[in-house]
């Protein structure tokens, strides 16, 4: 029970208590407070285990690179790693320790610290392969052993929402530097956008008792935070964390409004200033991951934030001069601080007489041996560096790290800039950028507050001449210079007793990992990582990746240039799945596209089915109580026998005009389509390069350059797409393409009775078959409604393809559902026009065509005009010609036992040679003739005409027959009629 | 040093201060009898079976980052023998037959879990391609079983259970002996096996040029030095095209970013790896408890090893469809390799038109699954200069001779 709360200081609301429960126990804090900050105050000292050896873990940093502090929030909703540092207290709040049993204080899970010589980095690598079969037994306890919290069992109830914005330039972070960039771009009428991952502006500056043109800081950062807000120019985002720099100064963020609503944005800037700051470096001593050893600059942010002392007796220990000022700062907050322990030798000058005047004990050249206390520091062994022997021990509950700059990187480095060491700051700094973007402030590795607002200002304008505006001359405000860091270069410190110092808290690493990994040949920076696992965790190894770097360029004995860092991938700071996919889920995961007709299909008790490109049509119309069989069976014979009503509006529409309409097609189509009459058509085939089908379809010439293709459903977005990559890559042709799929409805009338029930709903078309043949198109009125009128079939049956305005499509279904009515009209659905399809052999995309399919495997030679000068997958066609191999044909089928419906897929096996040599691509019962019948490819297929093969059914084999691919009509006398 | 509990054990008690290196780190020299380009697990496979299980003289393998570096770490470790031709399923299932094998082969645990892959089916045409897909893997002998609903949402607990689902679970296609490899591990595993027979390992070694002596190669061109070579075995994914051009030759191959992503460790919460393809996702559970998230190659070519943010979008969005109590469960990194697609999808390993030159690349998406038996097979062909009944349908040719391996069927009008 070490911390507490300070009498005074801090943003937080006294005045407004707030109950929250932590592993059960109930705790109060205040209204302004983090889950951390008030877990301190509350005396909370260990709140994790860490990850393989369960030791246990106290709170490191007060931000968003603390390694421990993740805990499971149980409510006001069940999330797993919540991380308490940036989690906003709330009245009613729960949270809970994570990967431990029974409890965090005392976790049998810890028996693995005592084992931990037997698990060194990559022990599985090289163990758990005998037996055999063993690996999954291990590998089901290490999984238990291993993840961290655990997955919700109830979604949340937060809003998510997905939100666009776009400026001129985007500032990453509203501290000293990110806002004078943004008061400097944007006093010229530039667009700003300025984003801070925290609520209130301020950044480093709310960390301690910073002091700007002689007032307390964060009053001058009242004043800037108000000239931007009265700047309409200037977006301003706080609580919004930018998680991932992509290409094309496009960046994405998540604002964070705590168990209510989370906001992805999406921001595309023509300039980006990274002013992200930097995060403090842990130092590597013995016992370093001891709860109660913290950053020295979390322990000034918890002082300074919310008022709460971390410890009630702080030694520091430190490598620069940096630290005295943090500690003398820390002791007028009322923190008491015991004695700075410098790593550097002698010391002396005003910042040691401001600390010796504060009664803070200064203990130069020494480093700590161990920390004493397990779920909390209690005391340090001390000795001078020159002297390890000369111990000393000093009581003390809190250890304060200030290991020098760790500057935040990652948006840099994710948008492709690179990254450098600066010996003498001796931290990774932003080297070159790939991207519109510059980096302001202590980001580049300094501490200088004065540098840090010139460097905002400095960013600013080079954004103002970028743009063309002109040079602001902004005053910097005064600040007092701190005077040079001095900062000692220092990796790992000495450890006579080889205890273990961690470099990665979270994930366990020390730096005995690392060296071994080197040792056993790991020695790249990348190779380290994945060895050891060091920046793996959740955290991504915010406060490890600069040590791993440092621990192995001394084991490689390079610098830390050669070593460079890992790679730094988005996103920044974890974000929540549900935040990422906002609203599109459930019916919008894919949006379904109605046509206007599917109103009256769901009215009228149709069964939908998907029916690709996210189209939704009739599967088929059941009667009450009418099974799926029935209701095709009824359906097919009402087209067969009288006539049908299908609703095609999802059918591909394409229209292409222009003076090179004809020649264009004529590549794009194996078909010839230069020779159309004007009111024409013609079946064609598009074939890839290799001469494969890749979709078949319909092309009318509606007048001279002038022409509606139609496609199958679920290929048009490609059809559109390879279209277009042809017209604007490969030739420039004068022609251009136009996609209407949505602005015709096409309702399709299919049976004998046809014609009879054209001429009931009234039409200005002819309908006599030499004024109007098959495959061609005619305009007039129908049903009083204009339409675009195609005599082409699906089915085998005289049928009309009548296409109107989208908006009177339902008018004219429901006119001529009315008029049919005498005549046995029914409306089907795609079930059943599959099974016609099927019963006059023609093929469909995906059944037939499978990616590896000719025109010539499908009988379709007479649709491909071998002697056009060119198409797409001529040459092809030819090498094709040349094989000798024999190439899977389509026929058809017939099985010895006519009640058997074969499975599609299934594998045709030929019985002289016991080998397979097809497939089965369509199989139904046909109601027509009573019996089932199938499609399928076979190899030489039309050479085995009336013989019989065998065909593999789910159990067992069945024989069948090799015919024709076409059960009905096979002269097309009815289609013509 | 032989890896086991026993070495483990008796290394800790003397601080593990005397592991030798699991590769050795020699100077490139000036001549080798093969030079394998591309040290992922299928260059260092390659090199592996080749002094294995041939005698070609001194092997190097060149590698111009750290190994392992490429797709072999950026990709999701599935392993699975689920495809549609004869010629696909014989190959990649005598990969999975491997697998499990692989571990006391190389001594070194690449943990192969061989937890089963669920393929949820949502549409009619996906049900319709599965059962074509289980009857051509049943030909071959390959198991792969249609299931129901409940077995998947037995096999799947957290599997959105919404009767009104916008894409509805039809049933299921199951592969048991599918599952999952920790990918770091097979390109070391290879690496300190090859090491142990002599192979080369030469890491931050870049190749700036192919030489050719009229019909055949002669050397290699690198940032280290020029190498004098017999023959060269191309093994790279990203740049094949890119190398291929250095030695005069054009590859019927795009190349194209495909991202993948992980969540936070969990406890266990997901078991068998599972596909949603009408949704455009696969996803498995590490052993360190991770999601591994994965979806479609980005639509562009790019060598660039970074994609872009609306396909993540896309995947996650399809993600917590699936699965709707994973929505507070948070995305911690996310990273892109690129991949070299083959006009046809199917890989390319082959002799090239030039004498000395092979090429085992075009493994699109699916290529980390192949890597023991691609490293064998293709090692074959280097010693023997003769395609094995395996890989002889792969070979450059069947693109001039129209021969080919599509394994993505084409679009339906009806699903």
């Amino acid at each position: 029970m070490s911390g507490y709360r300070l009498a005074s200081g801090g943003f937080v609301d006294r005045s407004s208590p707030l109950g929250f429960v932590f592993n059960e126990t109930p705790f109060t804090g205040f209204s302004g407070d983090t889950l951390a900050s008030a877990l301190i105050a509350s005396g909370v000292d260990t709140i994790a285990r860490s990850l393989k050896y369960h030791r246990p873990r106290g709170i490191v940093a007060a931000g968003v690179e603390e390694p421990n502090a993740y805990v499971r929030l149980v409510k006001p909703h069940d999330e797993p790693n919540v991380l308490a540092t940036t989690l906003p207290l709330i009245e009613g709040l729960e949270a809970a320790s994570q990967n431990c049993w029974p409890t965090v204080d005392f976790d049998l899970g810890a028996t693995a610290d005592t084992l931990h010589a037997l698990l060194p980095a990559g022990f599985f690598y090289k163990t758990f392969m005998s037996p055999p079969a063993g690996w999954p037994w291990y590998a089901r306890m290490i999984r238990r052993a291993a993840g961290v919290g655990k997955a919700p069992r109830r979604t949340a109830n937060i809003k998510v929402e997905r939100r666009y914005a776009h400026c001129d330039v985007l500032v990453v972070g509203a501290g000293p530097a990110g806002l004078m960039a943004a008061l400097t771009a944007s006093g010229a009428g530039i667009r700003v956008a300025l984003v801070d991952c925290e609520q209130k502006a301020g950044g480093a500056l709310r960390n301690w008792r910073a002091s700007i043109d002689g007032d307390d800081a964060q009053r001058w950062v009242d004043r800037a935070i108000h000239e931007l807000d009265a700047n309409e120019r200037v977006m301003r985002l706080p609580s919004t964390t930018i998680n991932g720099y992509h290409d094309h100064g496009f960046l994405t963020g998540i604002e964070r409004d705590p168990f209510r609503r989370e906001r992805l944005w999406k921001i595309r800037a023509r300039h980006v200033i990274l002013a992200t700051g930097a995060f403090e470096r842990p130092l590597l001593f013995p016992g370093n991951d001891t709860p109660g050893v913290m950053l020295l600059s979390a322990v000034q942010t918890y002082a300074h934030r919310y008022g709460v002392a971390a410890g009630r007796r702080v030694v520091i220990i430190t490598n620069h001069s940096g630290a005295y000022r943090s500690a003398c700062d820390l002791r007028d907050a009322g923190v008491h601080v015991a004695a700075v322990i410098d790593l550097r030798g002698e010391v002396s000058g005003r910042l040691f007489d401001d600390v010796a005047m504060r009664g803070i004990e200064v203990i130069p050249g020494q480093t700590i041996l161990a920390v004493h206390g397990r779920l909390r520091a209690t005391a340090i062994t001390v000795a001078p560096l020159a002297q390890l022997s000369a111990r000393r021990t000093i009581d003390c509950d809190l250890v304060a790290m200030a290991g020098g700059r760790q500057p935040t990187l990652h948006l840099h480095s994710q948008s492709g800039g690179d990254i450098e060491h600066d010996e003498s700051l001796d931290c990774f700094v932003p080297g070159k950028a790939a991207q519109k973007s510059m980096t302001a402030g202590s980001v580049n590795g300094h501490d200088d507050l004065t540098m840090c607002l010139r460097e905002g200002v400095e960013a600013g304008n080079a954004i103002v001449k970028a743009l063309g505006g002109t040079h602001r001359d902004m005053a910097i405000p005064h600040c007092l210079f701190a005077g040079p860091l001095d900062l000692l270069s220092v990796g790992e410190l000495p450890n006579p007793r080889d205890d273990r110092i961690f470099v990665d808290f979270q994930s366990d690493v020390t730096t005995v990992d690392i060296r071994l990994g080197h040792r056993e040949g790991y020695s790249s920076i990348e190779h380290a990582k994945r060895y050891t696992t060091a920046g793996m965790g959740i955290d991504q190894g915010k406060t490890a990746s600069t040590n791993t770097a440092f621990v192995l360029a001394a084991a490689n004995r390079a610098s830390p240039a050669a070593i460079g860092l890992s790679n730094m991938r988005p996103p920044f700071a974890p974000l929540a799945f549900g935040a990422i996919a906002g609203r599109e889920i459930g019916e919008l995961v894919r949006p379904t596209r109605a046509t206007p007709i599917t109103m009256w299909h769901v009215a009228n008790g149709a069964v939908m089915f998907e029916s690709g490109a996210n189209w939704r049509r009739p599967g088929y119309y059941p009667r009450t109580h009418e099974t799926m069989t029935a209701a095709v069976r009824r359906e097919c014979l009402a087209v067969r026998e009288a006539v049908g009503i299908y609703d095609s509006s999802p059918l591909g529409k394409i229209e292409v005009q222009g003076p090179d309409a004809a020649v264009f097609l004529d590549r794009i189509y194996a078909s010839r389509i230069s020779g159309l009459a004007i009111g024409r058509g013609r079946y064609a085939l598009m074939l890839r390069e290799d001469g494969r089908l890749f979709d078949d379809g319909v092309v009318f010439r509606i007048s001279s350059d002038r022409y509606w293709l139609t496609t199958t459903t679920g290929n048009t977005d490609a059809i559109i797409a390879w279209l277009e990559f042809h017209l604007q890559c490969v030739w420039p042709l004068r022609a251009f393409i136009t996609v209407v799929s949505a602005q015709w409805a096409n309702v399709v009338i299919c049976g004998p009775r046809a014609r009879e029930l054209m001429s009931i709903a009234g039409t200005s078309v002819p309908l006599d078959r030499g004024d109007f043949p098959f495959m061609s198109v005619r305009t007039g009125v129908i049903g009083g409604l204009e339409a675009r009128v195609f005599r082409v079939s699906f089915t085998g049956e005289l049928s009309y393809e009548i296409n109107v305005r989208a908006s009177e499509g339902l008018l004219l279904w429901e006119r001529l559902i009315r008029c049919g009515s005498s005549l046995g009209l029914i409306p089907i659905g795609s079930e059943a026009n599959h099974v016609l399809r099927i019963e006059k052999g023609y093929i469909s995309i995906g059944h037939e065509v499978d990616g590896m399919t000719t025109p010539f495997d499908l009988g379709l030679a007479r649709f491909v005009a071998m002697d056009k000068a060119d198409f797409i997958g001529k040459r092809s066609l030819h090498s094709d010609l040349l094989g000798d191999a024999p190439r899977r044909e389509l026929v058809g089928l017939l099985t010895d036992d006519p009640s058997i419906v074969l499975p599609e897929g299934a594998q045709i096996i030929d019985t002289s040679s016991a080998h397979a040599c097809g497939f089965v691509t369509s199989a139904v019962a046909s109601p027509a003739l009573g019996r089932s019948i199938a499609l399928a490819l076979i190899a030489g297929g039309r050479a085995r005409l009336s013989s019989q093969l065998w065909v593999t059914l789910a159990k067992g084999e069945t024989l069948a027959r090799v015919v024709e691919p076409g059960f009905i009509d096979p002269n097309g006398e009815r289609v013509r009629a | 040093m032989h890896y086991s509990l026993f070495t483990l054990a008796r290394n800790a008690l003397t601080g593990h201060r005397h592991w030798p290196r699991a590769w050795a780190s020699p100077p490139l020299a000036s001549a080798y009898d093969v030079v394998v380009i591309g040290g992922g697990g299928h260059g260092l496979a390659t090199a592996y079976y080749l002094a294995r299980n041939h005698d070609p003289g001194q092997i190097a393998v060149i590698e111009k980052g750290w190994i392992g570096g490429g797709n072999t770490g950026r990709n999701t470790a599935v392993v699975r023998s689920n495809y549609l031709r004869d010629v696909s399923i014989r190959f990649q299932d005598a990969a999975l037959r491997l697998w499990p094998d692989v571990s006391r082969e190389l001594n070194f645990n690449v943990m192969m879990s061989p937890r089963g892959q669920m393929e949820i089916v949502q549409t009619w045409a996906k049900l319709r391609d599965a059962r074509r897909r289980m009857h051509a893997m049943r030909l071959e002998g390959v198991d792969y079983r249609l299931v129901a609903p409940d077995e998947v949402y037995r096999r799947i607990p957290i599997l959105n259970r919404d009767p009104n689902m916008r894409l509805p679970v039809l049933g299921g296609a199951w592969q048991g002996r599918a599952g999952i490899v920790r990918h770091d591990a097979v390109a070391w595993g290879f690496a300190r096996a090859a090491d142990a027979l002599g192979v080369h390992i030469i890491q931050n070694c870049e190749v700036t040029g192919i030489v050719r002596d009229g019909t055949r190669v002669t050397g290699v061109r690198t940032t280290q030095g020029d190498i004098q070579v017999k023959k060269i075995a191309v093994a790279v994914a990203g740049h094949a095209s890119h190398l291929a051009a250095m030695a005069g030759l054009r590859l019927p191959i795009e190349t194209v970013p495909l991202q993948a992503f992980v969540s936070e460790p969990l406890k266990p919460v997901l078991d068998c790896v599972v596909t949603a393809p009408a949704l455009g996702i696969y996803l498995s559970q590490s052993d360190k408890g991770e999601l591994v998230v994965g979806g479609g190659p980005d639509g562009y070519g790019s060598y660039a090893q970074r994609g872009s943010w609306h396909v993540i979008e896309d995947i996650v969005t399809s993600l917590v469809e699936l699965f709707p109590t994973l929505g507070r469960v948070k995305l911690m990194r996310q990273w892109a390799g690129v991949i070299d697609l083959a006009y046809d999808t199917s890989p390319i390993v082959s002799k090239a038109d030039v004498d000395g030159l092979y090429f085992s690349t075009g493994w699109g998406s699916g290529g980390f699954k192949a890597i023991p038996i691609a490293g064998r097979e293709f090692a074959d062909l280097i010693a023997t200069n003769r395609p094995s009944d395996l890989i002889a349908p792969f070979s450059l040719d069947r693109f001039s001779s129209a021969r080919l391996v599509v394994e993505t069927a084409g679009a339906s009008n009806r699903m």
